[in-house]
Parts: C-alpha cells; sequence; structure tokens
C-alpha cells in the first residue's frame, strides 16, 4: 500500500483533472453514503424497539389465547382432532407492500380476511361462546405477529443493507479516496519532474547557444582583422568589390 | 413476482404442538392446498427431529407462504436450520409455546441484534 497501489493512468495535465474530478466525485459519494448510512442506523434502532415491544405484546397476547383454549376445551370437550381434518382454505391471509427507506425496500406484511369462517359450527353443541373468545383471541395473536413478522423481515433487510452501505463507505473512506490522492501526488510529482527537465533543457540550449555566439563573434573579429589587413594591403579602391558582410543583429 | 405476490395473499404457515395448531388454525390460518399439503405441521413427542427438519425446509420453499410461525422449543431442535435461512421472506417467527415459556435470548433475529443495545431492555 505504499505509494505503489495507485491508477494506472498517464501522468499529464487532462489525467490530473480527470483525477481531481474523481476525487471530488468520491468525496461526494461519500457523505451522501454516510447520510444514508445514518438513515438507516436511525430506522433500525426504531425498529428494534418495536420489535421487543411487539415481542413482549406477542407473549402476553399467546399467554392469553393458550389460556381461553383451555377454557374452551374445558367447556366443550377436546375438538382437536375435528379442528385438524377440517382445514380447506386459508380465512386470514397477508399481502406484501413496500416501503422504502432510503432506496432500501422493506417489505411490509398485512394480514387481511377472505372468505368465511369453515369452523362455524365447531362449539355449536356446548361452549360456543368459550370458542368465539378463542378465535378472536387466536386471530389478535395472528395480527400481532404479522405485524412482528414486518418487523423482522425489516431488520434482517435493514441489518443486510446497513452492512453493505458501511462497507461501501468503508472502501471509499480508505481505499477509493486515498487511491485517487496517491494517484494526484504521483502525477502532480511527475509533473513537476517534466518541468524542472524542461527548465533544464532551456538552460542547457542557451548555454549552447551562448557558446555558438562567442565562437561566430571570434571567427568574425578574425576575418575583419584579415579584411583590414587586406584592406591596408590593396587599398586602391574601398568601392572596388569588397563588400562587407550584412549586419545581423 | 413481486406484481404476483403483491396481488396473491400469502398464507402463514404453523409449526407447533398440537394446541397450538389447533389454536391458529381457529384463528383461521389453515388451508391445504390442491395437492393436499397442508400449511401447518403437528409436532407430538414421536415426531422425529428430521421430520420437522423436512417440514421447515418445505416451507421455506413453498413460495406462498410469507411468514412461518415455529413454536421455540421445536425451533430449538432445529436451530441450525433455522440459522441457516436468512432470506427475509419467508420470515420466521418463533413464537412461545404453551408449555414452555418465551425466552428472548434464545431468538435467531435477537441474538443477531445482540450487542446493539443492552439486554436489559427485554425485561
Amino acid at each position: 500500500m505504499s505509494g505503489k497501489d495507485r491508477i494506472p493512468i498517464f501522468p499529464s495535465r487532462g489525467a490530473q483533472t480527470l483525477m481531481k474530478g474523481r476525487l471530488k466525485g468520491a468525496q461526494t459519494g461519500h457523505s451522501l453514503l454516510k447520510k444514508k448510512a445514518d438513515a438507516l442506523q436511525m430506522r433500525f434502532r426504531l425498529i428494534l424497539g418495536k420489535i421487543i415491544e411487539t415481542k413482549t405484546l406477542m407473549g402476553e397476547v399467546m399467554k392469553e389465547a393458550s389460556f381461553s383454549l383451555a377454557e374452551a376445551k374445558f367447556a366443550s370437550g377436546d375438538f382437536n382432532q375435528q379442528i385438524l381434518q377440517n382445514v380447506n382454505r386459508a380465512q386470514i391471509k397477508v399481502r406484501t407492500k413496500k416501503d422504502n427507506v432510503a432506496g432500501v425496500s422493506l417489505p411490509v406484511f398485512e394480514s387481511y380476511q377472505e372468505g368465511g369462517d369453515s369452523y362455524e359450527l365447531t362449539g355449536l353443541a356446548r361452549g360456543g361462546q368459550q370458542l368465539a373468545k378463542l378465535k378472536k383471541n387466536y386471530q389478535k395473536a395472528i395480527s400481532v405477529l404479522v405485524d412482528l413478522a414486518s418487523l423482522q423481515t425489516s431488520f434482517v433487510t435493514l441489518d443486510e443493507a446497513i452492512k453493505i452501505t458501511n462497507r461501501r463507505v468503508n472502501a471509499i473512506e480508505h481505499v477509493i479516496i486515498p487511491r485517487i490522492e496517491r494517484t494526484l501526488a504521483y502525477i502532480v510529482s511527475e509533473l513537476d519532474e517534466l518541468e524542472r527537465e524542461e527548465f533544464y533543457r532551456l538552460k542547457k540550449i542557451q548555454d549552447k547557444k551562448k557558446v555558438i555566439r562567442a565562437k561566430a563573434e571570434k571567427i568574425a573579429a578574425e576575418k575583419k582583422r584579415l579584411g583590414k589587413l587586406e584592406e591596408l594591403a590593396a587599398s586602391n579602391n574601398i568601392f572596388d568589390e569588397h563588400h562587407d558582410e550584412d549586419l545581423l543583429f | 413476482m413481486t406484481m404476483h405476490s403483491s396481488i396473491k395473499g400469502k398464507l402463514i404457515a404453523v409449526i407447533g404442538d398440537e394446541d397450538t395448531c389447533v389454536g391458529f388454525l381457529l384463528g383461521g390460518i389453515g388451508e391445504i392446498n390442491k395437492n393436499r399439503q397442508p400449511n401447518f405441521m403437528v409436532v407430538d413427542k414421536n415426531t422425529s427431529v428430521s421430520e420437522i427438519e423436512e417440514t421447515f425446509k418445505k416451507f421455506i420453499r413453498r413460495d406462498d407462504i410469507d411468514i412461518i410461525l415455529i413454536s421455540q422449543n421445536i425451533a430449538e431442535m432445529i436451530r441450525h436450520v433455522i440459522d441457516s435461512h436468512t432470506n427475509p421472506v419467508p420470515a420466521v417467527l418463533e413464537i412461545p409455546s404453551k408449555d414452555h415459556p418465551y425466552d428472548p435470548t434464545k431468538d435467531s433475529i435477537l441474538r443477531r441484534a445482540r450487542g446493539m443495545f443492552n439486554p436489559e431492555e427485554f425485561r
């Protein structure tokens, strides 16, 4: 992880802007995900509280229901087999709806009645009232349990979603952003290096030019001297054929 | 499939002792489908653990069941199967049975939640 792990990219100005954009994007994504995680966590706590509440309620409701079963049995004798054999269609069913929390869809169960009671005639001879009470108690228990089921399902789904979100947040924070930063540092150092090289190259060229110019001047001076000598030697007419070299500044 | 499930009502399945099952059947959740498969299972002292496991797995596979109620003492017997079921649907709910008081510390879901809050909140 020591500076080695970076995005393979050619260090150039363009790449630098690209990386800067990416870094900005990663930071925005990080803060957004963090917000999402917080929202999920909040919901999670809420559901946890509700689950505990409902579980206690369920304990009470179930106790009451079992007690009324015993009462009904006392009143109308053992009817277990009769009930177990007479099952046909479900009267209470559940349907699912979706609840959306920060982009996570949570299933919500909802119970509803469908069709008639298939045990209408149970307890007709005796204990009818106890049986009616028993049915009511168990229906109450079922509705509590359905509530609990939605809470529990939400709990599991949220748990999973929170884990995933936290993993993403951590990945961005500890892997992606450092990697982009390393890449940026690499690009900057590489660009600096190029700049230094360029500077050095320019200096070198200037030096070379200076040397060349000095040499040329020397030759010119020599020539001038020679020319003068020649001039002195044959100074008939300066307009004859001698040309001065063009002066270039 | 989601469209389908939101339109058609789903069932609640029960695995428990005779009295628990009878109670919920009277509540009106019992159904026997076309293949004569009930959505409940009566567990008595002669029922083997592998039978319970088999039924539980069958209920999980059935796509018309959304909630599975299971007595906690029976859930204890097949705890490993319940713990390996991690999908949110169908939801597995542990209910107190008639002669076993409810123990929140054994609940698969609440065990997962442990550590996030103190156990005092249970009481």
